[in-house]
């Protein structure tokens, strides 16, 4: 079964589009016509079947970002179809709702009701979570006491509680000390074989290779190439040096 | 996109708005106190002592007027701010995004709940007594909370495109306490003008307690009409506003 389908998918974005005020909007609106929109992602079509752990790769502005927040749902495209099915849960939603002046508790609580959980089920995982971050007694003091170790712990516990059908990791997991990193990969491996779909994005070609079968490598954009994890990465390095050489003189 | 649930997630926007807004305040939810009966007094000063004024219990008929006319500019004004504020939170989860001006609404309205408990003991405290209109008051007030909500979404969703949408929102504000009956009775009103004024729901919110707290009256049909009425359309349009606009909330967040 597909889980993750994208048909010919186009997302742009007006540059012009940040920090509006009602004088630059009414002379947009005078004078018509949507000059100056930026590609992000350009007739990108591609599937990825239940159980596919798959590396995204590509420079920054290579529109891995825009990729994802089309997966997860939050904007729709501009042209062409994304379907996805399934609970998606993504790291680089890593606690969102936050509020320092909140207890750990409370932030759990909130981030729980944000990614989707039921109160039942965050009841439940709650003591699970709570162990998992290994916050310990710091649980129950404001978020604003918390090391950022202790507060990226705290957020990826929620995460992993979530259940996701489909889990979307990106650079994240370069946080925490290494006892934590290896229980992040652990609970990532874990997730692999229980046949969940993985979603990779990484600059590193080197984890991308170690831990998926299939990359997609996107540049400006475009989706270049398709295909084994492999196979994709070394020609993504070979073009990355290639740039690098023609940048010198 | 989001199978979530809804209610949990409300309980949680609304408990982490009110948490956070009194959590170092060493008064905490006292200042909701605070503000009307100060404001009730200054009011109750310059319209008694300075400016003559015919009107009994005065105190009580300024609260009328305060009560919702306060709610309703915080809760628009924090509404209106709610989509930009929660900014991270619309570029990372895919919540529904109609949730945070309602919450945002939901929880000033834990004011408005004290606020009314003030309104009423003031009432009592004047021996205007208990009638059996004061079932009527929870309606009354839904109705207020039905049109804030509809006007957050409508000011909140625009905010996002043209971030100066808020002082427009305090201006109408400053308008609005002078255009609602605060401290002056509608009967001052010349005729033409009066029934306009009903055509606002916090006009007629006002009137409306005042008939039924000072007068021991029922609430005249036509005003209740004319702010259901108001108010439920409001709050359609506010979410068909918003469902058009959020859209694109991501690209211009």
């Amino acid at each position: 079964m597909e889980v993750i389908q994208f048909a010919s998918v186009t997302k742009t974005f007006s540059l012009h589009s940040e920090r509006m005020l009602m004088r630059g909007y009414l002379s947009r609106l005078l004078k018509r016509g949507n000059s100056g929109r930026f590609v992000a992602l350009k007739n990108i079509s591609f599937s990825i079947p239940q159980g596919q752990t798959v590396g995204v790769v590509g420079l920054n502005g290579a529109g891995k970002s825009t990729l994802l927040s089309l997966v997860v749902g939050l904007c729709p495209p501009d042209e062409g179809t994304v379907t996805v099915n399934g609970r998606v849960a993504a790291l680089l939603q890593l606690g969102a709702g936050f509020h320092p002046d909140l207890t750990g508790a409370e932030n759990v609580y909130m981030n729980a009701a944000l990614l989707g959980l039921s109160a039942k089920k965050t009841a439940q995982a709650f003591d699970s979570i709570v162990e998992f971050s290994g916050v310990g007694q710091f649980i129950q003091e404001p978020l604003r006491t918390y090391s950022s170790g202790m507060y990226v712990r705290l957020a990826f516990a929620v995460a992993v509680h979530v259940e996701p059908d489909i889990l979307i990791v990106d650079e994240v997991l370069s946080v925490g000390d290494q006892a934590f990193q290896q229980k992040c990969t652990n609970k990532i491996l874990e997730f692999k074989q229980q046949g969940k779909t993985l979603l990779f994005v990484s600059h590193s070609a080197h984890a991308v290779q170690d831990l998926c079968e299939r990359a997609l490598w996107l540049d400006h954009g475009e989706l270049v190439m398709d295909g084994d994890a492999g196979e994709v990465v070394s020609a993504y390095e070979g073009q990355g040096r290639l740039s690098v050489g023609k940048g010198r003189p | 996109m989001w199978h979530g649930d809804y209610l949990f997630l409300l309980r949680n926007l609304i408990l982490k708005d009110f948490r956070t807004r009194y959590r170092n305040m060493s008064l905490g939810v006292f200042w909701s106190l605070v503000n009307p009966l100060v404001m009730m007094a200054v009011l109750t000063f310059v319209f008694t002592k300075i400016f003559a004024n015919p009107m009994h219990k005065f105190p009580v008929f300024v609260l009328c007027g305060i009560v919702p006319f306060t709610f309703f500019s915080q809760a628009w004004a924090s509404g209106t701010t709610s989509i930009i504020e929660n900014a991270q939170l619309i570029k990372r989860v895919p919540v529904p995004r109609e949730a945070l001006p309602i919450a945002n609404v939901l929880g000033s309205a834990i004011h408005l709940f004290i606020q009314v408990g003030l309104l009423l003991a003031i009432a009592l405290a004047f021996r205007t007594g208990i009638n059996w209109y004061w079932l009527w008051l929870p309606a009354l007030w839904m109705c207020e909370l039905v049109f804030v909500c509809g006007c957050a979404l409508v000011c909140g969703a625009l905010n996002v495109y043209v971030r100066d949408m808020r002082y427009v929102v305090e201006s109408a504000c400053t308008v609005l306490f002078w255009v609602v009956p605060i401290f002056y009775d509608i009967s001052v009103v010349p005729a033409k003008y009066a029934e306009i004024y009903q055509y606002n729901p916090i006009a007629a919110l006002v009137l409306a307690l005042r008939t039924i707290l000072l007068e021991a009256k029922a609430p005249r049909g036509p005003l209740l009409i004319k702010l259901f009425f108001v108010s439920f359309s409001m709050f359609v349009l506010g979410w068909a506003v918003f469902r058009r606009l959020r859209r694109r909330f991501y690209d211009y967040l």
